[in-house]
């Protein structure tokens, strides 16, 4: 037990899941100290972040990670993340963080391998969150097959953040030939979804806001480089584009696309899997859940011929069940998106200015 | 999914829209007074689906929209003080005050919180006794009850650091309003169905009666909408104007009597300005003389408020339904949602909006030009 400023008795920190907790036992919470480069530094590396990532490059403990790599060509990317509430219905910061950068990886057609993680952490910060999140970064990384290979730890003054920031960044092999990009999508090219739309962006509103719906909406994060690697060896190079639908939803996606090949999209609005839950809340707020964030959501563009396959790949693995072609890429109307209602009519989906708000009435 | 799916069913629709076509033999115009209806028409496209001679007019039924400059000012000014907490729904948070945002000041340190229900305002009051928190309380007989019910219970449990800023607007006057303006063009109503809800529609039948135009109380999906329209078309085709019920899931005559009764001790009738239109007498909501201790406006007395409104934007004119959002000049050009210039373009319910975001602000030439049938769905 330990005690807090005003000499109370706080509980300890639940370290019942964790490695080798004692040694950072006698500091329930995140001080000052732990950013400072001396001993209590020491022991977070030590005692938390080696034990967790666990790796040959991570366990040098050098100034940079050693890396071997094939001969070819890498790619790399980076992403920072400040989710608001920390832990959320199907998730954490701590899988964002992983799962982000693997991702942003993966539908560029590499291969992902490496990670660095950098946390910026704020004081008072409970040592069993830090644990937690830590931990549900190892098992995304191992779940995805990438060694979290270096890594910094910055503390800052309490109400200077939002008890933990984390930035990833990561490196992967691309694929011999594999050429997929936002500016490759062409005419005839049939798009396809790998599930429903919209979980994650409702799952943190749901709780951020309090709102209490009657069933749980669970976020949908996950690597998808799995996904991403059984779609490619079945399709190859008939897959022209592929990306992500993180912030902005698939809208923002579809409209980035059309933009960077000028080409036209035309999506069947009939034919968006959306959750019951998801799309119910939507109503509630005044959402379109075409513009709410997906963190295990991939869209895929590929030759009209490869459709059929690329959905049957998709539909074979757990990622990918609920897997749908939703859209066509056209000639018409170059740089817009617009979708068949199931009116019979059609809309134009621009891009969004803000984020969405909830409305009046 | 129940109650959504029913009444979005794209064969039913178009066997409606066939209806229409077949009732219509002469040109009609037709408005629907609320916002929420402006953008459930354009987003399915429902005024594609009608006869070329059937025209539906927007009307002023947008809360955001019609909520005057001076108010959002006002607002502005209160959010800004230390020791406030500023409430709002979402969607009053973009639109520009002559100087800034509600954004603007929650980014310069200004407390400004989105909050889903009024009643989470009052307990934000309950948790925090040494800050004044305000609700910004705007919107038509639909809002109203919630908001009355915000002040019924501070009052109740004796806070005195909650208070409403108060722009209640009334749907009843803004009809009359609209059909005794010289050369206004309606034919008929669509009527808000979320304010009958609450109101009922019994206070209709005597503008029906002095103004010889058909009332029809309409929902929001797009079926719910084609059924408004079509039976509007059908008195109007056969010379009839009546009040008529075409969203009975959930209006009454009566309405919901309860609301009514805390509505009447909370508020009392006033003259409001409409933003864009101008002072309509008697068409709003002021709170009564049991509540007025609870007025931010009287709390914070607010002063020297220089309003300064674009003098290219015709919002007014759109909220009047006298021009198509795409017929001002300055949309799409210096007035898109990005810098809207007016309210109408930054509510997601205001007409402008509406056509921008779904985009409308395309020519029918360009469209045609581009072979994709964008303009037009096909009425089978």
């Amino acid at each position: 037990m330990g005690k807090d400023s005003n000499g109370s008795t706080v509980a300890a920190p639940d370290f019942s899941n964790w490695s080798c907790p004692l040694p950072l036992a006698g500091y329930p919470t995140i001080v000052m100290g732990h950013g400072g480069g001396g001993k209590l530094g020491n022991e977070l590396v030590e005692h938390l972040f080696v034990p967790a990532f666990r790796n040959a490059a991570l366990e040098n403990l050098g100034d940079a990670a050693v890396l071997d790599l094939p001969a070819g060509r890498i790619a790399m990317s980076t992403d920072s993340f400040v989710v608001q509430p920390l832990f959320f219905p199907g998730g954490s910061i701590g899988e964002l963080a992983v799962n982000g950068t693997v991702n942003d990886l993966a539908v560029s057609g590499a291969i992902p391998r490496f990670l660095s993680a950098s946390f910026i952490l704020e004081e008072g910060l409970p040592m069993a969150k830090l644990a937690a999140i830590v931990d549900a970064m190892a098992k995304a990384a191992a779940a995805a097959g990438v060694h979290i290979v270096t890594g910094d730890t910055k503390v800052v003054e309490r109400g200077h953040g939002d008890g933990i920031y984390i930035n990833t960044a990561g490196i992967g092999e691309l694929r011999p030939g594999i050429a997929v990009g936002p500016r490759n999508a062409r005419a005839g090219d049939a798009i396809l979804v790998s599930g429903t739309v919209g979980d994650h962006g409702m799952a943190i509103i749901s709780v951020r806001e309090g709102l209490e719906f009657e069933s749980q909406i669970v976020s949908d994060c996950a690597a998808l480089n799995g996904l991403i690697a059984d779609v490619l060896a079945v399709a190859g190079l008939a897959v022209h584009a592929m990306r992500d639908p993180t912030r902005g939803g698939l809208a923002s996606t579809l409209n980035e696309i059309a933009q960077a090949s000028g080409v036209g999209i035309v999506i069947d609005e009939a034919s968006l899997p959306v959750r019951p839950q998801v799309q119910s809340a939507c109503e509630l707020l005044g959402f379109d859940p075409v513009y709410v964030a997906n963190e295990g959501k991939v869209v895929f563009f590929v030759a009209p011929e490869a459709a059929e396959q690329v959905l049957t790949a998709l539909r074979a693995h757990p990622l990918g069940r609920e897997a749908a072609r939703i859209g066509t890429v056209t000639a018409e109307h170059p740089r817009l998106l617009v979708a068949r209602t199931a009116m019979g009519s059609n809309r134009v989906i621009p891009l969004q200015i803000g984020e969405q708000l909830p409305r009046i009435c | 999914m129940k109650y959504l799916t029913e009444f979005r069913n794209g064969e039913i629709a178009q066997r409606m829209a066939r209806e229409i076509h077949q009732v219509a033999t002469r040109p009609w115009k037709i408005m629907e007074v609320c916002g929420g209806q402006t953008h459930s028409i354009i987003k399915n496209g429902i005024d594609q689906m009608l006869p070329a001679g059937i025209e539906m007019i927007h009307g002023p039924g947008c809360p955001v929209c019609v909520t005057p400059l001076e108010l959002i000012d006002k607002a502005l000014a209160i959010a800004a003080q230390p020791g406030v907490i500023f409430c709002s729904f979402g969607d009053m948070l973009r639109v520009p005050g002559t100087d800034c945002d509600l954004f603007q000041i929650k980014s310069k340190g200004g407390d400004v919180r989105v909050v889903y229900s009024p009643l989470d305002a009052v307990e934000l009051a309950v948790k925090n006794p040494d800050r004044q928190v305000v609700f910004f309380g705007v919107g038509f007989e639909t809002t109203a009850p919630a908001n009355a019910m915000s002040v019924h219970l501070a009052k109740r449990r004796g806070l005195k650091n909650f208070s409403l800023l108060v722009s209640h607007v009334l749907v009843p006057p803004a009809i009359e309003a609209i059909l005794s303006a010289p050369g206004h063009r309606i034919d008929g109503f669509l009527l808000a169905g979320h304010v009958c809800s609450v109101m009922g529609y019994w206070e209709y039948p005597p503008l029906a009666e002095r103004f010889k135009v058909p009332l029809v109380v309409t929902g929001f999906e797009p079926l719910d909408l084609l059924d408004g329209i079509r039976r509007a078309v059908i008195q109007l085709e056969s010379g009839r104007h009546e009040v008529e019920n075409a969203y009975e899931r959930i209006v009454t005559f009566e309405g919901n009597k309860p609301a009514q009764k805390l509505l009447a001790e909370v508020f009392e009738v006033c003259d409001r300005a409409w933003r864009g239109i101008g002072v309509i007498p008697q068409s709003g909501w002021r709170l009564s003389e049991a509540y007025r201790e609870y007025d931010a406006e009287q709390r914070f007395q607010i002063s020297g408020i220089r309003t300064v409104e674009s003098a290219l934007c015709r919002s007014g004119d759109v909220l009047r339904g006298l021009i198509k959002p795409a017929e001002c000049p300055a949309f799409g050009k210096e007035c898109t949602p990005r810098h809207p210039l007016g309210a109408t373009m930054v509510s997601t319910e205001g007409a402008c909006a509406a056509y921008f975001n779904y985009g409308r602000f395309i020519s029918a030439e360009e469209l045609a030009g581009a072979g994709s049938g964008l303009t037009g769905a096909s009425n089978g």
